[in-house]
C-alpha cells in the first residue's frame, strides 16, 4: 500500500426528512483495494455521489492527492481522475463499444468523428485489460458481462487513478468476476485506488486490502482484511441498537394447517429452486439484501412474472397460477413495494380504491351501487382505524400509512386469506409503522397469513414468526424466530455457494 | 439483435428491413408498370416526383425527432403555417421571393427550437409539446395574413423562378430539379447523423439519455438541435409544398405529418429511440408516393393508398418486432 490518495473527513449529507450521512471518514491508498460495505440504505451509494461530484455535501472535507477537493459534476471528478464503474450499466446501447467508450470525447478529424482511431484505441485498451471484445460490436449485442468490462475499460481510459466499483459482480458469472478480479489486481500494480462496494463477504476477503464499514449513515471503522473474520465484519455491519424489541417466540400454533406450499419454484436467474411452506395466521419474513430475489419470487408465485417452473398448493390443492387475476382468485393479495406504482390509483377516492379489484360484487345491473361501495369503504376505514375526513377522500391526501390501509382495505374486502407484503413500511414515518406492525398482528390474529418481505432487520425480527433468508435467487436459510438474530440473518443473507 | 456476421455483408450493412422495403417498393413499381401503360411513363414519374418533395423534407425532419426517441407532432400545420407567412410576405408586402424563403426556414427553424426548448429544458413529453405546438402553428398563419389562403407567385410570373427549383421545363421536357435537393438531403443528413458529433449524439439521446449525460455530453444543446433539424426541414417542405401546389389554405396541413411520421417508420426508424436512417425514410416516401398517384391507374380509388400504407406500415414494424424477438 502507498500513500494517501484521498481522504473524506466528517461528510455530512442530510435530504429532507433524512440524515443519510453522519460525519462519515473513509480513506484510501493508493494501490489499495479498499472495501466499503454496511447495509442497504448505510449510505455507501451517498458517500460515493459526494466523492464523485453527483451529490453536494453539506459539511466535511474531501481531501484528494494532497489538495482539498470539492467536485460539482460527474465530469470535474473525472477529469480529476475519479472514476465511478456504476452498478447499472450506463451503456448506450444502440451505439458500438467504441462509440460508447469515446462518447463525449470523440477522435475527430475535421468535422467528422475519426472511428478507426476510435477502434484502435479502444483495441489497445482491451488488450492492456487482457479483454477480448470486437470494439465494433454493437453494445445491446454484448452480454451483460462484457457490458461491464467495457464499462470498466470507459472508466479507466479517463486517466484514472480511483477507481470506485459499485457493486460490479451482482451480474457476473463465476469466470467474469475471476477476470474481472484480474483486471483490479492489474490496476492495484499500477498504484491506482480502488474502491469496492460489494455485499458478497467472500469477494471482500478475496480482493480487498481493508474494509470500511457503515451503518446507519455513519462510520462503523475499518479493518484490515486479512486479521479479520467474516463475522467481525458482520458484527461491525449490525451493530446499532434495536430500538423494537424483537418477537421471542411464534405466535403460530405448532399443529396450524398449510395454506400455502411452494416446491421448487423457478423464474430466471433471480428465483432459482425456491421452496417454503406458510401456516395458518403466520407472518413469514423474508429478508434478504437488495436483489436477493425475495419481489422476483413473490411476482412469480402471484402470477405476475412467468415462472419457468415450480409447483404451488394452496390449502393441499394443487393451483396454476399465470396470472395476476389467478392468484387474486385463489385468494392471493399481493401489496407491492410501489404502491404508488401498482397499488393505488392516488386520484380516486378511498371508496373507490376499496372497491376497485371486488367492483362486479357492487354493482347493481351496469350501475356501481354508491351506497353498497360507501358502506364497505366505511367498514374498512372504521376497523382500520385510517385517519380521514371520509370515504370521499382522495387517496393522494393521505400521508404514506394511511394510504398502506387503503391497499390492505383493498384486498381485505377481496377476502383474501394469503397476503404478500412486499416492504410494508417503505415510505412511512414512525408513529405509522407502528400502527401498520399492530394491523398485520391482528390480521394474523384472525387466520390471514402473510408473507412479508422486508429490507429492515428490525422489521424482520420483530414481526416474523418464522424467517426465510434469500441471497443471489436462493432460498439460504430458514430460521424460526427464537434463532434469529441481526448475526444469523447476514450470514445467511451473504452466503454464496 | 444477436445477429453475428453472417449472411452477406451487403445486407448486414443496408439492414434486414431497409432490403425488404426497397424490394416492396421496386415489386409496386413493376407490377404498376406491368398493369398499367400510362403508368410507365415518364410524366408519371415526374408526377411521383413532385408530390414527394415536401412529404420527404417533412419526413427527414420527423426522423430526426424519433431518433430522439420524441415525435413533432407539428409537422403538417407548421408547414403549412410557415409557407403562409413566407408567401405573404411576398405577395402581400412586395417584398423578394429570395427573402420569403428565407424567413419561411427561419419561423420553422425557431419553431423547432421551442419544440425543443419545451421538450428538453422543460422536460415536457414531446407528444404534448408538439400537439401545442401543432394547434398553435395551424391558428398562427392564418392569424398572421388575415385568414385568407396564399399562392406563392406562378411560375409564370417574374418571381416564379423558385417554382423552378422544384420542377422546370427545358426544351419542353420536365426536369424534376427538386429531387436533386432531395438527394442531397439525404446525403448530407447521412453523413450528418452517421460520422459527426451532432448526430452521433442525437442518437445516443433517444438511446439513453442518462448514460449519455452522465458521459459528460451537454444532452440539452443536441436534444434541442435534433429539433431544430426537424424545424428546418419543416421549412424546406414548406417551400417544396408552396412550389408545387396552388394555394396554401388557413388551418390545413394537419395528418401530413402522420404520413411523414409513417415513412420514416416504414423506412425502419424506431419509434422507440437510438434508431433511424434517413435512406430508409426516403425509400418510405416514395412507396407512399407510388401508392398514391400509382393507384388510380390501376383501378383503384386513393382511399386505398391509406388502407394499403397502414397494411405496409404495420408489415415493416412486424420485420422488426420478430427479430427483436429473436
Amino acid at each position: 500500500m502507498g500513500e494517501v490518495i484521498l481522504t473524506m473527513k466528517g461528510i455530512d449529507k442530510s435530504f429532507p426528512g433524512v440524515h443519510a450521512l453522519d460525519h462519515v471518514d473513509f480513506e484510501v491508498r493508493k494501490g489499495e483495494v479498499h472495501a466499503l460495505m454496511g447495509e442497504n440504505g448505510a449510505g455507501k451509494s451517498t458517500l460515493m455521489k459526494i466523492l464523485t461530484g453527483i451529490y453536494s455535501k453539506d459539511s466535511g472535507s474531501i481531501v484528494y492527492e494532497g489538495k482539498e477537493v470539492s467536485f460539482t459534476s460527474p465530469r470535474d471528478a473525472q477529469d480529476a481522475g475519479i472514476v465511478i464503474v456504476h452498478q447499472e450499466l450506463n451503456m448506450v446501447n444502440h451505439l458500438t463499444v467504441a462509440q460508447n467508450i469515446f462518447i463525449g470525447r470523440e477522435p475527430m478529424k475535421g468535422i467528422r468523428i475519426d472511428d478507426a482511431k476510435m477502434v484502435r484505441d479502444s483495441r489497445a485498451l482491451f488488450d492492456m485489460l487482457g479483454i477480448d471484445i470486437d470494439p465494433r460490436d454493437k453494445m445491446s449485442t454484448l452480454t451483460v458481462g462484457k457490458q461491464q468490462m467495457c464499462e470498466i475499460a470507459k472508466a479507466i481510459s479517463h486517466n484514472a487513478k480511483l477507481v470506485v466499483f459499485d457493486e460490479p459482480s451482482a451480474a457476473l458469472t463465476e469466470t467474469e468476476i475471476e477476470q474481472l478480479f484480474k483486471i483490479i489486481r492489474d490496476l492495484k500494480s499500477k498504484d491506482m485506488g480502488i474502491v469496492y462496494i460489494s455485499h458478497r463477504m467472500d469477494e471482500i476477503k478475496v480482493i480487498t486490502d481493508r474494509v470500511t464499514v457503515m451503518r446507519d449513515g455513519t462510520y462503523a471503522g475499518t479493518l484490515i482484511t486479512k486479521d479479520c473474520t467474516k463475522d467481525d465484519i458482520i458484527k461491525m455491519m449490525v451493530g446499532r441498537t434495536i430500538y423494537e424489541d424483537p418477537k421471542t417466540k411464534s405466535m403460530v400454533p405448532p399443529d396450524a394447517p398449510v395454506v400455502l406450499k411452494v416446491e421448487n419454484l423457478n423464474a430466471g436467474k433471480m428465483v432459482q429452486n425456491v421452496s417454503f411452506e406458510l401456516h395458518k395466521g403466520e407472518i413469514l419474513g423474508f429478508s434478504g439484501l437488495m436483489g436477493a430475489g425475495r419481489t422476483e419470487t413473490m411476482r412469480a408465485l402471484f402470477g405476475a412474472d412467468p415462472k419457468t417452473s415450480g409447483d404451488i398448493w394452496i390449502n393441499g390443492q394443487k393451483a396454476e397460477i399465470r396470472t395476476p387475476q389467478d392468484a387474486v382468485r385463489l385468494g392471493i393479495g399481493y401489496l407491492s413495494e410501489d404502491r404508488k406504482q401498482f397499488g393505488i390509483v392516488l386520484q380516486k377516492t378511498i371508496a373507490e380504491n376499496t372497491t376497485l379489484a371486488t367492483l362486479p360484487e357492487f354493482m347493481k345491473g351496469i350501475f356501481i351501487n354508491r351506497k353498497m361501495e360507501n358502506a364497505a369503504a366505511q367498514k374498512y376505514v372504521d376497523s382500520l382505524k385510517t385517519k380521514t375526513p371520509g370515504i370521499d377522500q382522495l387517496v393522494v391526501n393521505l400521508s404514506g400509512g394511511n394510504q398502506q390501509k387503503v391497499v390492505i382495505a383493498k384486498w381485505l374486502c377481496r377476502n383474501c386469506d394469503i397476503l404478500i407484503f412486499d416492504e410494508p413500511t417503505r415510505g412511512i414515518d414512525v408513529g405509522a409503522k407502528n400502527e401498520i406492525y399492530h394491523l398485520m398482528n391482528q390480521l394474523a390474529a384472525e387466520g390471514k397469513s402473510i408473507i412479508m418481505i422486508s429490507s429492515e432487520m428490525t422489521e424482520i425480527l420483530r414481526m416474523s414468526d418464522r424467517i426465510i433468508v434469500m441471497c443471489e435467487g436462493r432460498k439460504t436459510g430458514e430460521i424460526a424466530i427464537e434463532d434469529a438474530t441481526q448475526e444469523t440473518i447476514m450470514q445467511a443473507a451473504t452466503m454464496q455457494e | 439483435m444477436n445477429k453475428k456476421k453472417s449472411g452477406s455483408p451487403l445486407v448486414n450493412a443496408i439492414g434486414t428491413q431497409k432490403l425488404v422495403i426497397l424490394a416492396v417498393l421496386i415489386v409496386l413499381f413493376a407490377a404498376f408498370s406491368i398493369l398499367s401503360a400510362s403508368f410507365r411513363s415518364y410524366s408519371t414519374i415526374i408526377t411521383i416526383l413532385s408530390y414527394s418533395y415536401y412529404i420527404t423534407f417533412m419526413a427527414i425532419g420527423a426522423t430526426f425527432a424519433l431518433i430522439t426517441g420524441g415525435v413533432d407532432l407539428s409537422l403538417g400545420t407548421g408547414m403549412i403555417c410557415y409557407g403562409m407567412i413566407g408567401g405573404y410576405l411576398v405577395i402581400e408586402q412586395g417584398m423578394p421571393v429570395g427573402v420569403g424563403m428565407l424567413v419561411t426556414v427561419l419561423v420553422a427553424v425557431l419553431f423547432g427550437l421551442f419544440n425543443g426548448t419545451l421538450i428538453a429544458v422543460f422536460d415536457i413529453p414531446p407528444f404534448i409539446a408538439t400537439l401545442a405546438t401543432m394547434m398553435i402553428t395551424r391558428g398562427i398563419g392564418s392569424v398572421v395574413v388575415g385568414g385568407m389562403s396564399v399562392t406563392w407567385p406562378q411560375a409564370a410570373s417574374a418571381q416564379g423562378w423558385f417554382r423552378s427549383l422544384f420542377r422546370t421545363q427545358i426544351n419542353g421536357v420536365m426536369i424534376p430539379t427538386g429531387f436533386l435537393w432531395v438527394l442531397l438531403s439525404v446525403i448530407i443528413m447521412t453523413f450528418i447523423l452517421n460520422k459527426t458529433k451532432l448526430g452521433r449524439y442525437i442518437i445516443a439521446i433517444g438511446s439513453n439519455k442518462e448514460a449519455t449525460r452522465l458521459s459528460g455530453v451537454k444532452v440539452v444543446k443536441y436534444h434541442i438541435a435534433a429539433y431544430a433539424i426537424t424545424g428546418f426541414f419543416t421549412g424546406l417542405a414548406a417551400l417544396a409544398y408552396a412550389a408545387t401546389f396552388q394555394e396554401l389554405s388557413p388551418g390545413t396541413g394537419g395528418g401530413l405529418e402522420l404520413d411523414a411520421i409513417g415513412s420514416a417508420i416504414i423506412g425502419g426508424t424506431s419509434t422507440a429511440g437510438g434508431v433511424g436512417s434517413i435512406a430508409g425514410t426516403l425509400i418510405g416516401v416514395f412507396i407512399m408516393s407510388m401508392l398514391k398517384t400509382g393507384l388510380p391507374f390501376v383501378g383503384l380509388q386513393a382511399n386505398w393508398q391509406q388502407i394499403i400504407t397502414g397494411i405496409i406500415l404495420l408489415g415493416a414494424v412486424g420485420i422488426d418486432v420478430m427479430k427483436n424477438k429473436r
